[in-house]
């Protein structure tokens, strides 16, 4: 007898093309750092590492969001466990970046195990709010931590070290490897989204009772999946620390929560090339957006509203009509 | 001890109201059309910012507070038709996309109409003063007056929802919208009403805080969460819920503030405890909320039905 969870896999041609095109994407980021040196605006590769990092994150709420059905709105709240990780190691003399990485990665997922435990128990518009209550838990307990700045955060001495080497401190360096993680965070989603796990995953998103009655229970997947999340969540937030070189709780704020939920709608749910997409547009915008004005939140703002109204699906849904209309079959 | 804790437990109340009256329309919303809009707290930001405006030109509290009431519904209504109206068969995360977008392009506007720096409404002539409280202790008229107000309106709602027509529809339509629609409602002008209402009560939320807090960009952010947490707690789609949720959390986190670090200065060293009491002071609501949510996953008043 076959696995069941074979039937429950996307169409391959589709998958193809999603595939092409973020090899697309990584093409064009790769070619970022020439291009800016070329055009004597290395700040291009400042902004080109912070599309990335948050394109990670991003792609770690699509797991849970695109695949799962579970709307968190405290996914922040991981990238800021991440962030505070380098700022604790580091006072505390730890400089090295795979140590950093593997404690924001175990707080999460201790944090993650528990709060998601706990958030599972609840339904739709619950569920959202609960992962809210969570992440603002998170950020209220940063904000009052005095020894680390508290409300104003804390700037760092230097980034990271990889293996004694300081691999980071130039720009390109972090870049480097801000796209290294950005790839290695894609495939391994990727490989995840197509396994046996991931169709489970994707079976509970539409429809929970169905699941069950072939014989799945749903919460195991779930959490492991919301852990699986958090914890790459994570990687993007000690990679958003070395980067501004500074740690704030507003990492963790309900408005990064928010942002995080707006570059996958905007990017298209459910498409790991729609999230990272959709990240890499978001700042993109605001980063091109605030050199224009300083009151670019109301471009922006408009922009996203003029999306949800005229634009259903975002980026993805729109490739998907264009394609429609091109090719008839 | 006891007077400090009765002058809290005010203080709690009247926060307590301020939030019943932002989240009675937004828990209707939420009920009844299933929406989740992050916009709503913008709107207590311009009933505030419409308030500063009225009072610098008329320089009369109450017909300020009169005109916030027409102007607040004003903007709800144009809102609705513009934006919202379109969004209610769409996916939560559309509406999450659009309701941000929202609040992005409301308070830039905002932003630039009146600036960044915080704005003072003059308190009136009348409230201003204060009354003795047990003691020696004295309380401010305008806040005691802002817990009438607040439950003046959380009674004639409840008249409305209870006794009226249009709340037995809104009851209905609470608990089943597909079959108010097939009975021949017109749910899309049931929405619009509430939607409407529901941005005029924040807005007036917004007006009646002024003279307390200031007006700044910010407040509509910091009251909406916490928005969040009354309605989730209440059970969404209850007033009443909303209600007893509203001075639940009101009292709860005032309450917290003040007496969470002296009860730890009990337990262990003073250092420690102002330490431990500032960190788990402002995640008491949120400690509250999870622990609701956990026992009762549909909120204290809410129905148990899966959506």
């Amino acid at each position: 007898m076959t696995d069941v969870t074979r039937t429950l896999a996307p169409s391959r041609p589709r998958l193809a093309g999603r595939l092409k095109l973020a090899l697309c994407i990584f093409a064009f980021m790769a070619v970022v750092p020439p291009v800016a040196h070329a055009l004597g605006e290395p700040f291009l590769i400042v902004v080109a590492t912070r599309m990335m990092i948050f394109a990670i994150a991003a792609l770690s709420l699509d797991l849970i969001l695109g695949y799962g059905a579970m709307v968190s709105f405290g996914h922040a709240a991981y990238l800021g466990f991440g962030a505070y990780a380098v700022a604790i190691l580091s006072r505390a003399g730890v400089n090295d970046l795979f140590l950093q990485l593997l404690a924001g990665i175990a707080a999460s997922a201790v944090f993650a195990t528990v709060t998601g435990a706990i958030s599972l128990r609840t339904r739709g518009v619950y569920f959202i709010m609960i992962t809210l209550a969570f992440g603002q838990m998170a950020f209220f307990f940063f904000v009052s931590f005095s020894a680390l700045g508290g409300d104003d955060g804390v700037a760092l001495t230097a980034r990271s070290t990889i293996l004694g080497m300081p691999w980071l401190q130039g720009a390109e360096g972090m870049f480097h490897t801000t796209l290294a993680l950005l790839v290695l965070a894609f495939a391994g989603l990727y490989r995840l989204t197509l396994s046996r796990f991931g169709r489970v995953l994707t079976g509970t998103r539409e429809s929970a009772l169905r699941m069950q009655a072939i014989g799945f229970r749903p919460f195991p997947y779930q959490l492991t999946a919301y852990v699986i999340a958090g914890c790459l969540c994570s990687v993007a937030g000690v990679l958003l620390a070395n980067q501004a070189i500074y740690v704030s709780p507003a990492y963790m704020s309900w408005h990064r929560s928010g942002e995080m939920i707006v570059m996958l709608v905007l990017g298209g749910v459910g498409s790991l090339t729609g999230a990272m997409g959709g990240a890499l547009l978001t700042i993109a915008l605001e980063e091109g957006l605030a050199r224009f004005s300083e009151h670019w939140r109301l471009g922006f703002g408009l922009i996203l509203v003029a999306v949800a109204l005229f634009s259903p699906g975002g980026l993805a849904g729109l490739l998907r009509r264009l394609n429609l209309t091109r090719d008839p079959k | 001890m006891f007077n400090l804790f009765l002058l809290q437990l005010l203080n709690g109340a009247q926060f307590g109201i301020l939030l019943f009256l932002v989240a009675a329309g937004l828990t209707l919303v939420f009920g009844i059309m299933d929406f989740i809009n992050l916009a709503h707290g913008v709107l207590y930001m311009v009933g505030g910012y419409v308030m500063a405006m009225m009072m610098g030109a008329t320089g009369n509290f109450w017909l300020s507070l009169a005109m916030v009431l027409p102007l607040t519904l004003a903007v709800g209504l144009v809102l609705e038709l513009l934006v919202f109206r379109r969004l209610y068969d769409r996916s939560h995360l559309d509406q999450v996309l659009a309701t941000f977008g929202l609040v992005l392009v409301l308070s830039e506007l905002v932003r630039i109409l009146w600036g960044s720096a915080p704005l003072s409404v003059a308190m009136p002539e009348m409230l201003s003063g204060s009354v003795p409280l047990a003691g020696p202790m004295r309380y401010p008229i305008y806040r005691l007056a802002v817990i009438g107000l607040g439950l003046a309106v959380a009674l004639g709602l409840w008249f409305v929802i209870a006794r009226t027509r249009v709340g037995m529809l809104l009851r209905a339509g609470a608990a089943n919208r597909s079959m108010v629609s097939a009975l021949g409602t017109d749910i899309n002008r049931l929405f619009m009403l509430v939607f409407a209402v529901g941005a005029m009560l924040a807005g007036f939320a917004g007006a009646i805080v002024s003279p307390i807090l200031s007006v700044d960009p910010g407040m509509g952010d910091s009251i909406l969460i916490l928005t969040f947490v009354v309605i989730v707690i209440g059970g969404v789609g209850s007033v009443k819920g909303a209600f007893c949720a509203a001075l639940l959390v009101g009292i709860v986190d005032t309450l917290g503030r003040m007496f969470g670090p002296i009860i730890l200065k009990s337990m262990m060293d003073p250092a420690a405890a102002a330490q431990a009491g500032r960190t788990i002071a402002p995640m008491l609501v949120y400690i509250l909320m999870a622990a609701v949510l956990f026992w009762r996953p549909a909120g204290l008043f809410g129905r148990t039905v899966a959506r």
